[in-house]
């Protein structure tokens, strides 16, 4: 795990209204996972924090599990249940 | 030799005789539209209209990845048309369009379900209702939506 860097996170629809922003920002030691970042974020966001068993995590458009090893400079978002169609 | 591929996130009416035409081959006997229109209730309540929003790029590569499924899944299929209006959509107007083409309809049919389904279970567009019997407006998933309590995706 290396330095603190800040990992900037895009919110849409529901997430995006509850937390009041398009994106956040989160401070994560280079390396780290995606549970760790979805942690960080729940604990600075309480509605992050209350939706979260329905959050999905994007990483540089693909869904990726708690496990991924966020790259920096990657594009992050946070998606809540979609409902297109 | 795959035929024509459309998709598209659009903002304002979509021209469904373009999203036709652009599925028509010379090989085909059969195009299949599938179109999504805004209704006036949900459950009980009377809905005013729709609003979508798109995680625009992530969208747009899901419903690629969702073409590309389609011919992997029903090799007979020869056009492969996805597109899905953003913004507001007033009742009766269309949100979405998943039309397939094909020598026969039986195929037709079957891939454009398919990918319709597929379609509301994944790809990152949302959607919020408007009331008019006052109420706030709210955001509403699919009930296919997958999330990480349910099954992985591939």
């Amino acid at each position: 795990m290396g330095d603190p860097s800040n990992v900037g996170v895009k919110l849409f629809a529901s997430l995006r209204e509850a937390v009041g922003a398009r994106e956040v920002t989160v401070s994560l030691p280079t390396g780290s996972t995606a549970g760790q970042l979805l942690e960080a974020l729940a604990a600075a966001h309480p509605e992050v924090a209350r939706q979260r068993d329905a959050l999905s995590l994007a990483v540089d458009h693909v869904i990726r599990g708690p496990e991924f090893v966020i790259a920096p400079g990657a594009e992050v978002a946070l998606l809540p249940p979609v409902g297109g169609g | 030799m795959p035929g024509p591929t459309q998709i598209e996130l659009v903002e304002g009416p979509i021209d469904i005789a373009a999203v036709y035409a652009a599925l028509t081959h010379p090989t085909c006997g059969a195009v299949n539209l599938f179109v999504g229109t805004t209704r006036d209730h949900h459950d009980e309540r009377p809905v005013e209209e729709l609003s979508y929003e798109a995680y625009g790029p992530m969208a747009t590569r899901e419903l690629t990845r969702l073409a590309e499924e389609t011919r992997a899944r029903f090799p007979d299929v020869v056009g492969v048309a996805l597109v899905h209006r953003l913004g507001r959509v007033p009742v009766t107007e269309a949100s979405v369009v998943a039309g397939v083409s094909s020598a026969h309809r039986g195929v037709a049919f079957e891939a454009s379900q398919w990918v319709m389904d597929a379609l509301k279970a994944r790809v990152p567009i949302w959607k919020k209702e408007t009331y008019r019997d006052g109420g706030a407006p709210q955001w509403v998933a699919n009930k296919e939506a997958l999330s990480p309590t349910k099954e992985p995706r591939s």
